[in-house]
């Protein structure tokens, strides 16, 4: 249908919302019956057709990472990301290998299994010029051609559309060299504002302590001038974080001296939850760990996850 | 750090929240230590199921500050729940959940009184859950969801502008996980959205059509099916099909194998065939426990006031990264949960309860069949157990307009079965009955608490 559509209108595929009307519409009309499951599957699924061609933003960021440039010190994910990146602009046509797999559909078992087939042995012959090309690059950079197995590329064949690169970098160097669009797009956009409010207030209060050997709120007595010494020293670290003029919610200010330092069960509950599910992330090499500072909001629950470096690429 | 002149107690840490005043704090917030002793003296939390939301739910209430917990769950321990429910071993498979549970929290806290309940919710009388502050849901059924929820509604009135009477409102907290992700959230019953407010936000579950197994099968999934539901039938014709023996598993294996070498698809294994017939949805600690710290802290903040509250759904996805989000959903305020009742009007005075029983069954809205109703907390009739039913069955034949002490309109309460889409399940419905031809009284003075125009 696609094709036929296609063929009718100079080789592209609908676009615009009457276009997509219009397909869905010639999909209807060759329906014979009213409830012809198959006819109604396509109709639902018809945006399928209509998604954009090419890879996606991300991929196209990690493709054109300078990491892609290899050498004998390159990591295997490199080295298969820059085949990768020779194989969408070659036999790809501006696409990545394909996966393979169909989702279920009304059909009789015979026409879903060849169709099944069909898209099997593409992605097998995909995976095969990948790995022609992994061999021929780790050849160039000096490595023994087979020193990345098959099944390697497979699997990065096979979710080639879901890569991901995560990087990360010292505590250390937040601390000291933070990304200021990062921390002002953050310190003005209203969902934001309790998270990095405290955000600045969690490292204003670690200043707090460390200068006056307690923290704020820790004792009852004396609220006031806990209050007004926290807030000199969020400001004064806005400051050295370069966002002068940047200020913060009383309130917030407020409610971090109330807590005086507490502890409360269910909130490191919560936090330990989190960070005891990354660490099995990591362990296991499973799913995608978290990239960035979480900032638990236990007030309205409106935490955010901070990403507060800047995005350079470290070859 | 400087020496702390602060007494060492316990509840220190929770005392800040406790005892000091605050800007981001509930409406009716009062700190100090009368809100303290309260909580622990009077506040008293309903959990409801101790797998792997309630394990945590019960540690998290107890080391929040509350001393009187409720835990009902009808399961017994199994070997799969060690993963993560935490408070049973390897010796507890096979004792009741909620009574192991309860015992190692309080050897674990001191101070806290937990009681067991081992039974299923339907069970324990309405009246049973208007004793809790709060009740807090680990449940893993959309039903068992729908019924607490019908219960928890149940004891909401409105006053005559339509707003509901505060002392009425009975929360809850409901947290709910499967494999990365999870939500939480609170309810408010009159004021947030209830759970069938919301209840569009549940995908259909998954039903191959008979023709996709018997005649066309494609995945292995489909084959492991009808090995399940067709052929064991055909072979073991009334003999009751047992998910959790395993050589029937093994035999519905075996067949699932065959089929599909029949039609050449690939993919059959003993794994997967447990996980389609027993609907296997994967577990994981860390998100129990992420979810039900969640609940606790809402619980916390709900019950004490001490700080504001999540409003009013927190969904967590852990699969990608970490990603949480609030959304604030809107009550419908024609709910059949929360809403002030299904309408039943131009009600005849010479209606009986038997006849007014047996029109609930036709009610379009409401389909409810072997209905027990009651009015004001007053049994008018009870279809069990056998010793109410013999006590209320004389009302059978009472006009329903005298049992409700001849007001012109109230509302009535109705549990029985729902038979909705070829499926019964246990529900409670609100009415608001209203009489025909009575005229309306403007008059203040009213007996039986009839509504004013």
């Amino acid at each position: 249908m696609a094709h036929e559509w296609a063929k009718g209108h100079g080789g592209v595929l609908p676009s615009t919302r009457e276009e997509k009307r219009q397909f869905k519409e010639l999909l209807k009309s060759r329906m014979i019956a009213m409830d012809e499951d198959n006819y109604k599957e396509a109709i639902d699924a018809s945006f399928k057709v209509f998604a954009p061609r090419g890879i996606n933003a991300d991929l196209q960021k990690i493709i054109n990472d300078s990491c892609t440039e290899v050498g004998s010190n390159s990591s295997d994910f490199w080295v298969m990301m820059a085949a990768l990146k020779e194989f969408i602009v070659n036999e790809g046509c501006g696409e990545a290998p394909l996966e393979g797999s169909i989702p279920d559909m009304t059909s009789s078992t015979e026409h879903y299994i060849n169709l099944q087939k069909i898209y099997q042995a593409k992605s097998e012959a995909d995976f095969l010029v990948m790995e022609q090309r992994v061999e021929n690059i780790l050849k160039k950079i000096g490595r023994d051609p087979n020193s990345i197995s098959k099944a390697t590329i497979k699997s990065f064949c096979k979710n080639a559309r879901k890569l991901k690169v995560c990087r990360y970098r010292l505590i250390e160097d937040e601390f000291n060299n933070p990304s200021l669009p990062e921390l002002q797009k953050y310190l003005t956009d209203e969902d934001y504002s309790f998270a990095m409010g405290f955000y600045i207030l969690l490292r204003a209060v670690d200043r707090y302590a460390a200068n006056f050997n307690s923290f704020p709120g820790q004792f009852d007595g004396g609220m006031d001038e806990d209050i007004s010494r926290l807030k000199t020293t969020a400001v004064s670290l806005l400051n050295d974080l370069g966002c002068n003029g940047l200020t913060l919610t009383e309130d917030l200010i407020n409610e971090m001296c109330r807590f005086g330092a507490a502890e409360l069960h269910s909130v490191a509950a919560f936090v330990g939850g989190i960070a005891s599910q990354e660490v099995i992330k990591l362990i296991t090499k499973q799913f995608v760990p978290m990239c960035g500072t979480y900032i638990f909001n236990g007030i309205d629950h409106k935490s955010q996850l901070l990403t507060l470096q800047v995005q350079a690429a470290n070859p | 750090m400087a020496n702390s002149t602060a007494p060492k107690s316990r509840s220190r840490d929770l005392d800040k929240l406790l005892l000091r005043p605050g800007n981001l704090v509930g409406p009716n917030f009062e700190p100090g230590a009368e809100l303290r002793d309260d909580l622990q003296q009077y506040a008293r939390v309903l959990v409801v199921g101790a797998g792997g939301l309630g394990c945590e739910l019960l540690k998290d209430l107890a080391l929040s500050g509350f001393r009187n917990l409720d835990v009902i769950d009808m399961d017994r321990i199994e070997v799969t729940n060690l993963n993560r429910q935490f408070l049973f071993r390897l010796e507890d498979v096979g004792k009741p959940k909620a009574v192991v549970a309860a015992k190692r929290v309080m050897e674990r806290v001191s101070g806290v009184n937990i009681v067991p309940h081992f039974c299923r919710i339907e069970d324990k009388d309405i009246e049973f859950y208007n004793d809790f502050n709060i009740i807090a849901l680990g449940l893993d059924s959309i039903e068992a969801r729908s019924y607490i929820n019908a219960v928890a509604c149940s004891f909401l009135e409105y006053d005559s502008d339509d707003n509901p009477r505060e002392e009425t409102i009975k929360p809850m907290v409901d947290g709910g996980t499967e494999g990365f992700k999870g939500h939480a959230r609170v309810i408010i019953p009159g004021v947030t959205p209830c759970f069938e407010c919301t209840i569009w936000l549940f995908p259909p579950q998954v039903k191959f059509p008979l023709c996709t197994l018997a005649e066309t099968p494609r995945t292995a999934a489909h084959c492991i099916e009808y090995a399940h539901l067709i052929k064991w039938d055909e072979v073991h014709s009334g003999k009751a099909f047992d998910p959790d023996n395993p050589e029937h598993m093994m035999w519905v294996y075996d067949a699932a194998v065959k089929r599909a070498e029949l039609f050449g698809i690939p993919g059959v294994t003993y794994s997967l065939t447990q996980g389609v017939v027993k609907n296997i949805i994967p577990a994981i600690a860390s998100t129990n426990a992420i979810i039900s710290a969640a609940c606790a802290l809402e619980t916390l903040k709900i019950v004490s006031g001490c700080s504001k509250t999540l409003s009013n759904y927190l969904t967590y996805n852990g699969v990608e990264g970490l990603h949480t989000e609030v959304t604030e959903f809107v009550k419908d305020k024609d709910c059949l949960g929360c809403g002030p009742g299904v309408l039943v009007d131009q009600l005849d005075t010479s209606v009986t309860l038997q006849n007014f029983i047996d029109m609930l069954e036709e009610h379009p809205k409401l389909l409810l069949s072997k209905a027990s109703i009651t009015h004001r907390g007053k049994n008018l009739y009870m279809q069990a157990p056998p010793v109410l039913e013999e006590m209320t069955r004389s009302n059978l034949g009472v006009p329903l307009y005298d049992l409700m002490g001849k007001v012109s309109k109230d509302t009535l309460h109705a549990s029985g079965t729902i038979n909705k889409d070829n499926k019964k399940t246990s529900g409670l419905r609100k009415l608001r009955v209203v009489f025909k031809g009575i005229d309306v009284v403007t008059d203040m003075d009213m007996a039986g608490g009839a509504y004013d125009q």
